[in-house]
């Protein structure tokens, strides 16, 4: 499948965090179109092993997280409306009139429900609205609501990718789709390269509540590299030109304390040799990504990040640009097949 | 197509006030053939006639508004991005993360948002400020941009109608195309007194094409149909829900634009006890309709306004009960039975009218702008 339509795909896929068995069988068969084998851990972290041709093949880690930010219910109203808090970093200012699937006994249609300005009193038409008085309408009573819905269940935002200009995509949870897509990328690309070691590609659980999938499967694989590919803020108006990037311009690899500096120096060169449009990511502390995890993992995994410039990050219209996604598989496959051994 | 077919497909289509037409094309073309003529006007509302039995010589204009609110494309930025200000209310976090559709070609774009990771600590817990989003329809730079879309296009919301709930229909610009699905339905009727069907422009903006229209119609009564206010979610005062889903059509007692006609809304409510058609009264009197317009056309007009209650209007995810969408189609065919006999038509006819533009005078043939 093309890595457009591979992206948009997995974008209308639900996955909230912590829950993300709802999605690991689909994850794990388009894995098997490529790999030797394909395994689910207790977390439902989906393991994808493709065996290298050395005699002595050392191990690969890719890890790219496939949950996605959402909401949990925490409670049923009498009138039927659901009360919730948020299941990783949402911003409540983002999610007003907002369409979502509540995974109650059967996936449910809802909405989050704003109050129309007609009723709003001027004193308050510049306040902040907080998470905890907002409701989800499902058009149901309470009585058919509680049948359907119990405290726990998770909640995902419908807004599958859609095309625009520059081969761009936007739609929830392109954090971190987009970096699951990469991981097929790679994948392709092995098959056309020669590659000695053992390439484990993971897609981990848990990432937005905390790296936690990422901590099981540094453990159970022993990897000589480890690399992790997230998403990095896209840049856009009002946001610091330094910590932000632009989309379409290659992959951003990053630099910085946790990061393995002789693979990524490596990587850097590769990068230009084999003309992969990249730029380089400062990252002075330790990353807010699974490369944290690896970087301290069982010895120490010496680690790389490569990230795809994402704007809006944590919105449902989170923006990448396809050719980035396609740079970052590109340059990690080519790296893992030519790597630096010590 | 079913009547709450035709209203879905009303909602997929793009009216922000000012640029109409392609909801008035859809809805001419499916009542052309109930109507006995038709024009549209220099405002751009279409006004239809429907010849009454002759039983009755009461002229009664039923208006319903054709447009949404929306966006307006107001400058392109260097790096490509849109500026844009809001057409109608529309609050500022309404508006962040939400799919639009810009100009007549309808090129894709979103409302992003910084993510909340790098917002200042006055972002984060501040309120969304409208005037620093901007549409992205991924264009690199100005250039780029500019072949795609020009200052002053349009952009409405792109989401498609949801049956959900109990009954429920999710849908963007249910504001006002239930009052106008709801009037191609009635204009299917046979009724005794004349009808002026009005799907009028520009309610959104300071309900302007009413005035026009009524001007046209001189009508002696006119019932408004619309889409309301309603937020009856948890912790929220009686009082300040506006109205109640699933309920039944609302009635106005009185809002920022009108007081309405007491007998008039007293024959509804007595039609619709009759019938047994549920109804209520709206419980606020903010917001304004044509009704205020029309009250005040000519020599003064009787006006009631009917409307479903929508929750959560002026976004792109309103949500209403189709009963009461049904119902208020029911209670409106049932009064404009009663209409003709009853006082409020009686006190109207006694009236005097000026000479008015009659524009149906001439039944020599359509009327075609």
């Amino acid at each position: 499948m093309e890595c457009s339509e591979l992206l948009k795909k997995l974008g209308s896929i639900s996955a909230v965090t912590g829950r993300e068995n709802m999605a690991t069988q689909r994850i794990a068969e388009l894995f098997g179109e490529y790999c030797d084998e394909v395994r689910v851990d207790a977390f439902y972290n989906v393991i994808g092993v493709k065996k290298g041709n050395g005699q002595n093949p050392g191990s690969v880690l890719v890890t790219a997280h496939y949950d996605e930010i959402g909401l949990i219910v925490t409670g049923i109203e009498d009138s039927g409306f659901l009360r919730f808090a948020a299941a990783g970093g949402v911003d409540p200012k983002a999610i007003g009139a907002m369409c979502v699937t509540v995974h109650g006994k059967k996936d449910l249609f809802g909405v989050i429900g704003t109050k129309p300005p007609h009723l709003i009193p001027p004193e308050d038409a510049d306040k902040p609205i907080k998470m905890e008085d907002m409701r989800i309408d499902i058009g149901l009573d309470g009585e058919k609501a509680r049948e359907l819905v119990s405290v726990g269940d998770m909640v995902s935002f419908i807004n599958p990718a859609q095309e625009l200009m520059n081969n761009r995509l936007a739609g929830k949870s392109m954090d971190n789709r987009s970096g699951v897509a990469a991981l097929v990328e790679i994948l392709k690309e092995l098959k056309k390269l020669n590659h000695e070691d053992d390439v484990y590609v993971v897609a981990t659980v848990q990432e937005e509540l905390g790296l936690i999938g990422a901590f099981t499967v540094t453990y159970n694989i022993k990897a000589d590299l480890g690399i992790v590919i997230d998403v990095c803020h896209g840049d856009m108006p009002d946001s610091p030109s330094d910590e932000t990037f632009p989309l379409g311009k290659g992959v951003a690899i990053a630099v910085g304390p946790v990061l393995s500096s002789k693979h990524t120096k490596a990587c850097i060169k590769l990068a230009k040799s084999e003309k992969i449009p990249y730029q380089i990511d400062p990252e002075t502390g330790d990353t807010g990504t699974e490369a944290a995890v690896h970087s301290i993992a069982r010895e120490g995994i010496p680690v790389m990040l490569l990230s795809i410039p994402a704007k809006y990050m944590h919105t449902t219209v989170e923006m990448v640009c396809v050719d980035d996604v396609i740079a970052t598989g590109r340059l990690a496959a080519r790296y893992i097949a030519g790597r630096v051994k010590d | 197509m079913d009547t709450l077919e035709i209203l879905k497909k009303l909602t997929s289509l793009d009216g922000v006030s000012g640029e109409e037409k392609p909801v008035r094309d859809f809805i001419l073309s499916h009542i052309k053939d109930y109507v006995d003529d038709y024009k549209i006007d220099n405002m751009g509302n279409l006004i239809t006639y429907k010849k009454g039995t002759g039983k009755s010589g009461l002229k009664v204009m039923l208006d319903a508004h054709m447009d949404e609110v929306g966006l307006m494309v107001t400058h392109i930025n260097s790096d490509g991005l849109l500026k844009f200000q809001t057409i109608g209310g529309i609050e500022g976090r309404v508006l962040v993360g939400k799919r639009v559709r810009v100009g007549e070609k309808g090129i894709p774009g979103v409302i992003g948002y910084k993510p909340i990771h790098l917002q200042e600590s006055n972002e984060r817990n501040g309120a969304v400020n409208k005037k620093k989003l901007t549409i992205d329809i991924g264009a690199k730079d100005m250039d780029q941009a500019e072949d795609k879309v020009s200052v002053g296009d349009y952009a409405a919301f792109a989401y498609d109608p949801v049956d959900f709930g109990d009954n429920k229909l999710m849908a963007k610009a249910l504001d006002n195309r239930v009052g106008c699905a709801a009037l191609m339905e009635i204009l299917k009727g046979h009724y005794d007194c004349d009808i002026y069907g009005c799907f009028t422009v520009q309610e959104e903006v300071g309900l302007k094409g009413a005035k026009t229209a009524s001007f046209q119609v001189m009508p002696d009564i006119a019932l408004i149909l619309e889409g309301t206010t309603c937020y009856d979610v948890p912790d929220t005062q009686e009082q300040s829900m506006s109205t109640r889903c699933g309920k039944g059509p609302a009635l106005t007692i009185m809002d920022r634009s009108v007081i309405a006609d007491r007998d008039l809304v007293k024959l509804i409510a007595q039609t619709a006890e009759q019938n047994h058609i549920p109804y209520q009264y709206k419980q606020t009197i903010t917001g304004g309709t044509n009704a205020g317009r029309i009250q005040v056309n000519g020599t003064g007009t009787k006006v009631a306004v009917m409307a479903v209650p929508c929750r959560y209007i002026h976004t792109p995810v309103s949500v209403m009960d189709k009963s009461d969408f049904t119902h208020m189609i029911d209670l409106a065919k049932k009064v404009l039975e009663a209409l003709p006999h009853s006082d409020v038509a009686k006190n109207s006819a006694q009236l005097v009218k000026p000479a008015s533009v009659n524009l149906f005078n001439d039944k020599g043939g359509k009327t075609h702008v």
